[in-house]
């Protein structure tokens, strides 16, 4: 291994990592902006809606994203109706088809994840809320979405990092994140194992801080779950340690 | 004949080489899944660790780039192989279907090892006491009492991985074999119909992957025949 050729490759692979990143986040919010409508009218629009939403998952879940990705970017520029519409010079943008497929993909994860922890919260909670006189959207705004969002958590972990990989799959529309700066780097200077290693580090210590940084969110968001810290510091008389 | 504008063959044998990429990644997957789960199980503690490790790197790594590393160095280290060995081979580069199926199956062991080792500690230490109790021996109590269980807890995990390792078998197009992805791009060259030949990609991989899906489902209600079944 060139430990030389690593470490001058750095700036590039981070700055190939920065790019990673951009795509990663506008994937997320906009996937989960798609997903929570979507997760809802799943279970409670009528049957043929719920009949496309059901198929629109089942398909971005069924084929590989690189497909979903060459549809966008080289398939709809097929039409003159796209290459002559307003909407043409996003089109043509690869980082614009990366970001819109990303979100388009993860939408699809991310309701199937929402609707089952939907499903999940225990019925009793509805029926109180629907007790207590509210209404179905306001049960679904404070209690039901709250209590989903909590219990979809580790699995959206889980559907966060596999987006962090998924990125990859941008430099084959010619984006130079992280791995698409890596393979250019490798065909100039033909070192494989250096940049490709390098680069692999480096999205295992991001996967690494994402999966800490959405346990520790879990863990805060069920503090109302555990026993106050003051008890056990009182039991045990420990005048050191306060609530 | 007409939809597929003359490229139905390509696209059939297209198909069947991205199934056999996919059953021989499965096969050898299997074979790492097995050996990484013996050694997150295994009673010292660095084989332990090294297992560990082995999940983490494949499944915190973007598969693409696994499948980059293991083509790209696979020929760097074949070439300085060749050269140390004096042959004047030039340059020495593995087949894109090796690789492919290489990478690919230690990303399936990866996620394999996981499921097998969770699947191996949810059988209940009662029953294998109760073999011993009952004088089996360390096989007969692993090929009869947990053999069957492990198969059968491990089959849900085992089938996800098994649809995703279907769904990258495309990433493998990257390095140039020739599978459902690259003949749709070869026919979307001459075509000019990207739209329709990666549409036509897609339908092919989304009923490889309902119908596996479906296989699996089958096989999970057959490996659970003897539980007991909520009454409905």
């Amino acid at each position: 291994m060139n430990s030389a050729l690593m470490i001058e490759s750095l700036p590039a692979l981070l700055e190939g990592t920065w790019l990673s990143l951009q795509l990663l986040t506008a994937a997320l919010i906009l996937g989960l902006a798609l997903a929570v409508p979507m997760a809802i009218a799943r279970l409670e629009a009528p049957g043929p809606v719920r009949a496309v939403i059901a198929f629109y998952i089942s398909f971005f879940r069924g084929t590989p994203l690189l497909v979903q990705i060459f549809l966008v970017y080289y398939g709809l520029s097929q039409f003159d109706v796209v290459r002559e519409s307003a909407l043409w010079p996003f089109i043509r943008e690869p980082w614009f088809c990366a970001v819109l497929t990303f979100a388009l993909h993860t939408a699809a994860y991310t309701a199937n994840i929402l609707r089952g922890a939907i499903q999940a919260v225990p019925a009793g909670e509805i029926e109180a809320a629907h007790a207590c006189g509210m209404s179905g959207p306001m049960a679904y705004r404070v209690i039901i979405l709250p209590r989903a969002f909590r219990l979809a958590l580790p699995a959206y972990a889980n559907e966060v990092v596999s987006m962090l990989k998924a990125t990859s799959l941008a430099s084959t529309i010619t984006i130079m994140e992280l791995t698409g700066t890596a393979n250019t780097i490798v065909a100039r200077t033909f070192a494989p194992y250096e940049l490709f290693v390098t680069a692999a580090a480096i999205y295992l210590v991001i996967a690494a801080i994402l999966t800490a940084a959405l346990r520790a969110l879990e863990y805060r968001l069920a503090r109302h779950q555990r026993a106050p810290a003051s008890t056990t510091a009182v039991i045990a008389g420990d005048a050191h340690v306060q609530a | 004949m007409d939809v597929l504008m003359g490229w139905g063959g390509q696209l059939l044998h297209g198909a069947l080489v991205t199934l056999e990429v996919a059953f021989a990644a499965l096969a050898l997957g299997l074979v790492w899944g097995i050996l990484g789960a013996l050694a997150q199980l295994s009673r010292w503690w660095l084989v332990r660790q090294l297992g560990f490790l082995f999940t983490l790197i494949m499944r915190g790594t973007p598969e693409l780039l696994i499948i980059l590393i293991i083509y790209f160095g696979g020929s760097v280290t074949l070439t300085g192989l060749a050269k140390s060995v004096g042959l004047a081979a030039g340059f020495v580069e593995i087949p894109a279907f090796a690789a492919g199926v290489f990478a690919l199956s230690l990303v399936f062991g990866g996620y394999a090892a996981e499921v097998l080792r969770g699947a191996f500690l949810a059988i209940p230490k009662g029953q294998i006491e109760a073999a011993e109790a009952f004088g089996f021996s360390w096989w007969d109590a692993f090929t009869t009492v947990r053999l069957p269980q492990i198969w059968r807890f491990a089959l849900p995990g085992l089938g996800n991985n098994w649809v995703s390792l279907i769904k990258d078998t495309s990433l493998v197009s990257v390095v140039g074999l020739e599978e459902i992805m690259r003949v749709s791009g070869m026919a979307t060259a001459v075509t000019g119909e990207p739209f329709r030949f990666y549409l036509i990609a897609a339908i092919i991989f989304y009923a490889l992957t309902t119908s596996n899906g479906l296989l699996v489902a089958k096989l999970e209600r057959r490996a659970s025949r003897g539980e007991r079944e909520l009454a409905r």
